[in-house]
């Protein structure tokens, strides 16, 4: 059985799905900074800018999501269960916890506007906090 | 359910690297079925019965409670 051939289609393959992945995320977070970041820094408020920074960044978005669902259908049925559970968790628990904090927002319980980047990262933190221990429970 | 693997891989001297690599799936994923955490799937259960040349219930056994 030629196992170092069929382990190394396998394995490549996972590796280069998870790098194109990285490298598409790394490129949809520049566009981010580019697009948040370049209105007051690089072409002083001009909306033709803005609206092709955020143009720009939708597409490197799309790529982005291509990317990562071609890396978890590349993974096995193990790893494709943690990754569901974990996205599960990730979505109830940004749905329950975001809403609540737009309420306090609205109800003026908090002294600060509600922002859309703590939520992003709440559900990264849930996100690597339930993939860790849905893989340490499996292990 | 219960398994044979660890011993049907033992008895050919395969380590769970090689076993993960003729069935395409992680290491640890070999791991886990290994320890009953984790039941795989039936196509994943003919893979392995099939690599081993064996049938699948002398792979896998039903563990009732």
């Amino acid at each position: 059985m030629n196992t170092s051939a069929r382990s190394s289609n396998w394995q490549t393959r996972n590796k280069k799905n998870t790098r194109n992945l990285a490298i598409w995320t790394l490129a949809w977070v520049l566009t981010m900074a580019l697009a948040t970041l370049g209105p007051q820094l690089i072409w002083q408020e001009d909306t033709l800018y803005s609206v092709l920074a955020i143009l720009l960044n939708i597409l490197i978005g799309i790529g982005m999501i291509y990317a990562n669902a071609r890396h978890l259908r590349g993974l096995d049925e193990m790893q494709q269960r943690v990754q569901l559970q974990s996205m599960g968790i990730t979505l109830g628990v940004g749905m329950v916890l975001g809403f609540a904090y737009s309420n306090l927002d609205i109800a003026n319980v908090i002294a600060t506007d509600a922002e859309i980047s703590h939520l992003m990262m709440l559900m990264a933190i849930t996100y690597m906090i339930s993939l860790f221990i849905g893989l340490k429970r499996l292990s | 359910m219960k398994n044979k693997l660890k011993v049907l891989r033992a008895e050919r001297n395969w380590t769970q690297a090689d076993l993960a690599n003729y069935l395409d799936v992680s290491r640890q994923t070999i791991n886990a079925i290994e320890k009953g955490k984790f039941d795989p799937s039936l196509p994943l259960a003919f893979k392995i019965a099939r690599l081993f040349t064996l049938k699948i219930e002398e792979v896998f056994e039903e563990q009732l409670d």
